[in-house]
């Protein structure tokens, strides 16, 4: 008899949304649906406002990368009060913004592996759910645990004093920053007490990158063949072709590693990037037009980046980035559970960059806005921890916004994690009897290894309900079971 | 006979001179009474009543009072505070005062009352009224969903000869807070920035300029509303 399973909600995600599974008389998979099931509105909400209020309003709409918003705000802002596009902020202006994105990235990719991920690797897809989390984690291997934490209480510092708050702060503001960095704030990263300093976080992020080498020698079958399949990337790059998380030109490549967007400037990514609308989801599909909408679909994030920069510019993450690279022999790496691996490896270059940015001295001087002729349009773009993000605004004559598009890390992830889910759907669920928690967790982990933002306002951490539902033929409900 | 005035507030002995008010006085004496539609150097408008106080058991506005020699005025007791956390309440529901987003935040005198008087969430139930924006000042941005009529801009910012740029237009719970187009065409960007800095809350902004101040140096992130007058 064909059945209709759905997970709802997806657990150890930021948000909410859940999955779908049918299944055919023959209890094949006939169709599987990660559905977002939230509607935000942000981009009606944010019209007659003042623009110069952007950077703080639309942030909001996170609570994990408020920081990526706020700067792509920012950013696009920068376009529409003179100031440039990403390169033309006084030098103050730009590394702070650079170190408040690292601390960023650094705290969320430490969250997303140490709190979200290392529970599947370290009890197992099949693991006992009821210890199969943080609080399992910090009971059973409270090293790592205690490092996740202050790893991530770490970036967060890094983002109060750059910020002013560690969630939502207002320090980004349209042709720079409000705020020097103090040479006691500086020195509380680089000389502060076991463990909170930089060099420590360095070595943390070295020792989950190995961690995840030793994981993955001893799992490889697994890592491997999660779910794989062919997709485009796309990320920004440096103009000369470097990892930047912060500001660069938008590059694309296919499944075979040949660019199909070829280092354009983003300021013109209508051009190249349309958004499609699909009835069952309030998360559009955003493609590449050249391509169209039926192969135009792309992933951006960690594996995306690592598959479009030519290489990282510090030399520890570059070191294992060579390592990574090998492993696919140069070519494009499409194992999503790799993601993990890429992730790492970004944690890696973020603490190496942060050393980099608290030993500049340009973070304490004091000439920190730029302005020039005012425009009534901008695009900002930056690679946040899921991916890139896209702001794009316009105003009116009295300053206020007329239009904002957002295309956020997660929505260019829509297609890619609708595969991902199918992928692993159809390789766990065909032809299996009897349905299991375990196998429900292993659609979970598909999706999970994009670090997706659902909703990209909530976080929700620890034991959620996850619903399962069996629906007959006819869509009668079979039977429902609950964790 | 000397100017020369005693009184007490809350059993303190004060001294004032003759002439000035409740609100002024005891601020001379180191007793904070809260206000916000009092600005020091402007006539008072008694519009607000957060300030009110107790004086030979009637209910005052301190703001519009005058001192009086032996009044006894009360000022610290439960009874007012929670009156006085009421109104600051209603002003909340009343408007759509959104703070996380807010240029004033740190720095509004109502937010900070707010804070003052530990309001958690306001016993009234939320208006959500529907309030429009001018933007169409050139150097100002006027958003009503804050106004909280308090008319300090209406009594505080006028041009060289007087005239006044702002004022209340309409009537009851109408009333709000307008700029004559063609005075307000005119003002420059001291006058902007005058009247940002008279407004208690966030409803009048300058343009272009927001969020210079970062979190932790605005008026109100060190010290709540009051420490500068009661020390404390």
């Amino acid at each position: 008899m064909a059945k209709k399973i759905t997970i709802e909600p997806v657990t150890r995600v930021e948000g909410h949304g859940k999955v779908t599974i049918h299944l055919d008389d023959s209890g094949n998979v006939s169709q599987s649906r990660l559905h977002i099931v939230e509607f935000r509105g942000f981009e009606r909400f944010v019209q007659g406002r003042p623009y110069w209020e952007a950077p703080v309003l639309v942030q909001r709409l996170c609570g994990i990368c408020p920081v990526s918003h706020h700067l792509a705000a920012a950013k696009a802002l920068d376009v529409i009060v003179g100031a440039g596009t990403g390169d033309g902020l006084t030098p103050t202006g730009d590394k702070m913004r650079r170190l408040m994105h690292h601390g960023q990235m650094f705290q969320s990719h430490a969250l997303h592996f140490f709190h979200l991920v290392s529970p599947d690797l370290l009890f197992g897809a099949d693991g006992d759910p009821a210890i199969r989390n943080v609080i399992g984690v910090a009971l059973q291997h409270k090293d790592l645990a205690v490092q996740g934490v202050m790893m991530r209480k770490f970036g967060q510092e890094i983002i109060l004093a750059t910020a002013g708050k560690k969630i939502h702060g207002t320090g980004a503001i349209p042709g720079g920053i409000n705020k020097n960095l103090s040479v006691q704030e500086r020195d509380s990263f680089l000389k502060g007490a076991d463990p909170m300093n930089i060099d420590k976080m360095i070595d943390w992020a070295q020792g989950a990158v190995d961690f995840f080498k030793s994981y993955h020698a001893k799992n490889a079958d697994m890592i491997d063949n999660f779910a794989v399949f062919p997709s485009s990337h796309l990320s920004l790059v440096r103009k000369d072709g470097a990892l930047d998380l912060y500001h660069g030109v938008l590059r694309a490549v296919d499944a075979d590693g040949k660019k199909i967007l070829n280092d354009v400037d983003y300021q013109d990514y209508l051009k190249y990037i349309g958004e499609e609308v699909r009835s069952w989801s309030y998360m559009k599909f955003p493609y590449l037009k050249s391509i169209g909408k039926k192969d135009g679909w792309y992933t951006v994030g960690p594996l995306a980046r690592l598959n479009t920069a030519d290489f990282i510019p510090t030399p520890l993450a570059q070191k294992e980035f060579e390592v990574y690279k090998a492993y696919t022999k140069g070519k494009p790496n499409h194992m999503s559970m790799h993601m993990h691996w890429a992730r790492l490896i970004e944690l890696l270059h973020s603490a190496e960059v942060i050393k980099e940015l608290l030993n500049d001295p340009d973070l304490q001087k004091n000439d920190l806005v730029k302005k020039g002729k005012k425009r009534n349009e901008g695009v900002g773009l930056i690679e946040a921890p899921r991916g890139t993000l896209f702001h794009h605004y316009r105003i009116n004559d009295d300053d206020q916004i007329v239009m904002a598009n957002l295309i956020v890390s997660t929505t260019n992830n829509n297609e890619p994690m609708n595969r991902a889910v199918d992928f692993v759907a159809k390789k766990v669920f065909t032809g299996k009897p009897e349905i299991t928690e375990g196998m429900m967790n292993r659609v979970e982990m598909a999706i999970r290894a994009y670090d997706p933002c659902l909703s990209c306002a909530t976080h929700a951490l620890g034991k959620m309900p996850l619903e399962v539902s069996l629906y007959g033929a006819k869509d009668e409900l079979l039977d429902c079971k609950r964790k | 006979m000397s100017d020369k005035i005693t009184f007490t507030i809350d059993g303190k002995e004060c001294t004032g001179k003759k002439g000035q008010t409740i609100v002024e006085a005891a601020k001379e004496n180191g007793v904070y009474i809260p206000v916000l539609c009092h600005y020091d150097g402007l006539k008072p408008a008694g519009a607000c009543r957060i300030c009110t106080v107790r004086v030979g058991g009637r209910n005052m506005a301190a703001c519009t009072t005058p001192i009086a020699n032996d009044i006894v005025v009360q000022n610290n007791i439960p009874e007012l505070e929670d009156m006085r956390k009421a109104i600051v309440e209603m002003l909340f529901v009343e408007g759509n005062h959104m703070c996380p987003t807010c240029e004033k935040s740190g720095n509004c005198e109502l937010q900070a009352l707010g804070y003052r008087y530990l309001m958690m969430a306001p016993r009234f139930p939320y208006l959500w009224p529907t309030k429009q924006v001018d933007a169409s000042i050139p150097k100002l941005y006027i958003d009503r969903n804050r106004c909280i009529l308090c008319l300090r801009c209406h009594r505080g910012v006028t041009t060289k000869d007087g005239k006044h740029i702002f004022g209340p237009v309409k009537r009851g719970d109408r009333t709000m807070i307008t700029a004559d187009p063609e005075l307000a065409a005119g003002m420059t960007d001291k006058q902007a920035q005058q009247a940002m800095d008279i407004c208690p809350v966030g409803a009048l902004l300058k343009k272009e300029v927001g969020f210079v101040v970062p979190v932790g140096k605005r008026k109100y992130d060190q010290k709540p509303i009051g420490s500068e007058i009661q020390g404390n």
